[in-house]
């Protein structure tokens, strides 16, 4: 494809990602295998491919190095151990390290004695401050609160006119008037108090942390309020620069806490580090998507994997459950376990998948995923294909995929305007996924009580942020 | 191939969800619009023809109060980088002259390493440029104090620039269309301000600006855009929200050859780029954008300042999915160094064209790469 006034100069847009952390590690210490200790050769290496792939995440730089030195404390001389690679053992202190450094004292919400609870958003421009505002309304809504909206954000053209839109979608008045941002505040507070709403989330406008007119007008709607909460609201694709600007606004007003913004990109996040590390205030809700249902609180594990480059399977199947038919999934599971799944149940659970949104980005979730498989392409169309398949069988075929011979085969290809090797390479995969399901099964359910109690126990020790030793767990 | 990773993923799925569902029992919420073009919200659109409200300032909306630059067609003269940004901002912050007089050691490649890291340079181009400077500096070819060592690495960033032009491009006149400049960008890096400060721009140059509301999904974007278009008396094409983007640019394209418009600028909704479906739907908008009678010569690629090496990958997918041209580096007038764009022009050669340096229509200033470094360094 060529492009009119296309750019001249080397362009290597193919080139692949970076690999993930484990698979570099694994090429530095597979020499190792004989050895009994991590000596400090390899600990070197290891630590200067930990510290550049932290800072392409976007860690700051002094965070960085003070984590690679918690790392050194507790690898160098670290006994190998049994059951796992060396790679995969320091693999596990890095990922230790960062879910301490993340998590900490967890974010707990209570609220104010006397209603309502004020929450203030602040934020840089275009961090997504008035989004999110939208998305905490129907998070308080179902916790079963009665949010209310101010919109102070009176300097972006149709600021106001967004919060009122996305209000009405969550189903949470907004107050607003064309006056000034404080006493747009100090009306919204008492109209929440005259109509008994409980909450109120002021959305303000951008402002850069270096803008003192600005800086000085927000601690000002602040004092006019005293929040109950303040969040800063940070954009996960942030870079070395969020230090700065979560210091500047800690500064001004006290923050309690972050909302982490657009994560649902591929960006890794290392911001949040960076602001939990040094403004030491819990990163309290992430927002993961463009549908204001996409907010959810935050949990440390989750983004120290993605930091590493680890995938986020926890998130996925938080998706599923929120998205897939409790009933259907159920039946499909214990069919495929008894070794009855059809054609059929496959067909119903495509469409669930479906409305959990392109498998595409799903893929990229999931741990493990060859980088080929990941940056395969995946359209609607394939799956379409699929689908085209299935429902150009008979409702016996679908029961019984036994019953596809030549002819009938032909007549299915004919029918979904597909080739016979369509359908026969999917009746060959079909059955090699049931027979690869039905010694899987029972394991699912399993690896969730594993992974809650895990993160029990990982709250427990948070908080903790000198290198523990080995022993401690 | 496709096939076994859809049955795998569907398989995986089915089982790891039906496992847990048994023991928590899912509540659903999917009553949440779902961002497929014009699906749930599917609406002819609205073309709203003729002048879009030359509305006066601040009657736009009320949420327009306190506006930034009133007036904005009067542009001043263009601000100076080095005026705009917070001294403080520099690389080195206070101690420039301590490094300058020092002699090259391995101490001082650090503190440069640092400050490029610092800046969001990114770790490869920072090696990169300090590896070449090291061997300079073993060979003799760089000699002297420290002071020589940031002289080279001053001309060897500029050098990245050599030969690109800031200067949009347009149609050769009595091409028969107007010009199309597309803006394309995650979400929150300003892209509708930006079009907004174009239009001011461009129209005060005289020309005939047309701006095409091209974002449908993000609520209020089309208010937005009218109050800009208002304040560059510029004529505004909309549809209505979750209308296809095509449709709109397209209607634009049509609108603007018929009045004899000189250019049109087309918003799109942010997007992030690991979203398949939305960058189809980009690639989608470009391939309308191109259509005859207008002539799409700049597809410009929005990007803040504050981001950091995810802003690599967004320039890098942008460019494969709709040809960017040139990038517009917004927000530098806060902390934030914006030195991925080192890095963008070093991997991916795409040139800097546009920098915002301010809230006002002026602020929006040509690229000059010795007043970014100058900034950098000083």
């Amino acid at each position: 494809m060529v492009f009119p006034g296309s750019v001249g100069g080397p362009t290597n847009l193919r080139e692949p990602m970076f690999d993930t952390l484990t698979d570099r590690f694994e090429g530095i210490l597979t020499r190792l295998r004989s050895r009994g200790r991590l000596g400090d050769a390899e600990v070197n290496e290891v630590l200067r491919e930990i510290r550049v792939a932290l800072l392409e995440a976007d860690v700051n730089l002094a965070v960085v190095r003070d984590l690679v030195e918690r790392i050194r404390a507790r690898c160098s001389g670290a006994e190998l151990s049994k059951s796992l690679t060396p790679a995969q053992q320091v693999i596990k202190v890095v990922s230790e390290e960062l879910t301490t450094t993340l998590g900490g004292e967890p974010f707990k919400l209570s609220y104010a004695s006397k209603p309502p609870t004020v929450v203030l958003l602040a934020g840089l421009q275009g961090s997504g401050k008035t989004t999110a505002s939208a998305k905490l309304a129907r998070w308080f809504k179902q916790q079963g609160r009665h949010p209310y909206l101010a919109a102070a954000d009176l300097r972006r053209p149709a600021a106001v006119e967004q919060l009122r839109i996305l209000g009405k979608e969550v189903g949470v008045p907004v107050f607003s008037e064309p006056t000034d941002p404080v006493e747009v505040s100090r009306k919204a507070l008492a109209e929440a108090e005259r109509v008994g709403r409980d909450v109120l989330i002021v959305d303000t406008a951008g402002r850069l942390s270096i803008d003192l007119a600005l800086m000085a007008e927000v601690r000002s709607i602040s004092s006019a309020l005293r929040p109950d909460y303040t969040f800063l609201v940070i954009d996960a694709m942030t870079g070395q620069d969020a230090v700065s600007t979560a210091k500047a606004f800690n500064d001004a007003l006290e923050l309690d806490g972050v909302i982490l913004t657009k994560i649902d990109g591929d960006a890794r996040g290392g911001a949040a580090l960076s602001v939990k590390q040094v403004v030491g205030k819990p990163i309290a809700f992430v927002s993961t998507g463009e549908r204001v249902a996409d907010f959810d609180t935050f949990y440390p594990e989750r983004l120290a994997s993605r930091i590493l480059g680890m995938g986020d399977v926890l998130s996925l199947i938080e998706k599923a459950e929120r998205e897939y038919d409790a009933g259907v999934a159920e039946k499909a599971a214990e069919r495929l376990q008894k070794g009855q799944f059809t054609f059929e149940d496959f067909l119903e659970q495509l469409q669930q998948v479906k409305r959990m949104g392109p498998l595409q980005g799903m893929l990229g979730m999931l741990p493990g995923v060859p980088k080929e498989v990941r940056d395969a392409k995946i359209e609607d169309k394939d799956i379409g294909r699929i689908e085209a398949i299935i429902r150009s069988m008979t409702m016996a075929e679908r029961r019984n995929p036994d019953l596809l011979n030549g002819s009938r085969r032909l007549r299915i290809a004919n029918g979904s305007g597909t080739s016979t090797t369509d359908v026969n390479n999917l009746t060959k995969q079909f059955r090699e996924m049931q027979k690869m399901m039905r010694t899987l099964g029972p394991i699912a359910g399993l690896g969730r009580a594993k992974a809650r109690k895990t993160a029990r126990n990982r709250k427990v020790k948070g908080g903790r942020v000198t290198p523990s030793p080995r022993g401690a767990r | 191939m496709v096939l076994t990773i859809v049955i795998a993923v569907v398989g995986v799925l089915v089982l790891a969800s039906a496992g847990l569902l048994v023991v928590t029992r899912a509540r659903r919420g999917t009553e949440a619009r779902h961002r497929a073009p014009g699906v749930p919200h599917a609406a002819p659109s609205h073309l709203r023809q003729g002048p879009a409200s030359p509305a006066p300032e601040g009657a736009a909306d009320a949420g327009a109060v306190g506006q930034v630059a009133a007036g904005a067609l009067q542009l001043g003269p263009r601000p100076a980088l080095r005026d705009r940004l917070d001294r403080a901002r520099s690389l080195f912050g206070g101690y420039l002259e301590q490094i300058r007089a020092r002699a090259v050691d391995e101490t001082t490649f650090e503190e440069l390493e640092e400050a490029l890291i610092l800046a969001d340079v990114g770790v490869r181009t920072t090696t990169a440029l300090l590896d070449d400077l090291r061997s300079r500096v073993r060979s003799g070819e760089i000699e002297g104090s420290s002071g020589a060592l940031l002289g080279a690495l001053r001309a060897d960033i500029e050098g990245l620039f050599a030969g690109d032009s800031a200067e949009l491009a347009t149609a050769p006149p009595g091409s028969g269309g107007p010009t199309v400049w597309l803006f394309v960008g995650v979400n929150g890096v300003g892209k509708t301000t930006t079009i907004g400060k174009v239009a001011a721009r461009e129209a005060a140059e005289g020309r005939k600006v047309v701006l095409a509301a091209g974002d449908t999904f993000r609520a209020a974007a089309g208010e937005q855009l009218e109050t800009w278009a208002g304040r560059a008396h510029a004529q505004l094409i909309r549809g209505a929200e979750g209308a296809d983007p095509s449709s709109v640019i397209f209607d634009a394209v049509q609108h603007g050859a018929a009045r004899g418009a000189d250019l049109v600028l087309a918003d799109t909704a942010g997007r992030l780029h690991t979203k398949v479906n939305l960058m189809e739907e980009l690639r989608k908008v470009r391939r309308i954008a191109e259509r005859p009678p207008g002539k799409l010569t700049e597809v410009l690629l929005v990007l803040d300042a504050t981001t950091g090496q995810n802003g690599l990958v967004q320039a890098r997918q942008f460019t494969e999915a709709v040809g960017v041209t040139g990038i517009v580096l917004t927000k530098l007038d806060g902390t934030a160094k914006g030195g991925v764009v080192l890095a963008i022009r070093n991997e991916l050669g795409l040139p800097i064209k546009l920098v915002g340096v301010g809230e006002s229509a002026a602020d929006l200033v040509e690229f000059d790469p010795k007043e970014f470094v100058a900034a950098l360094f000083e």
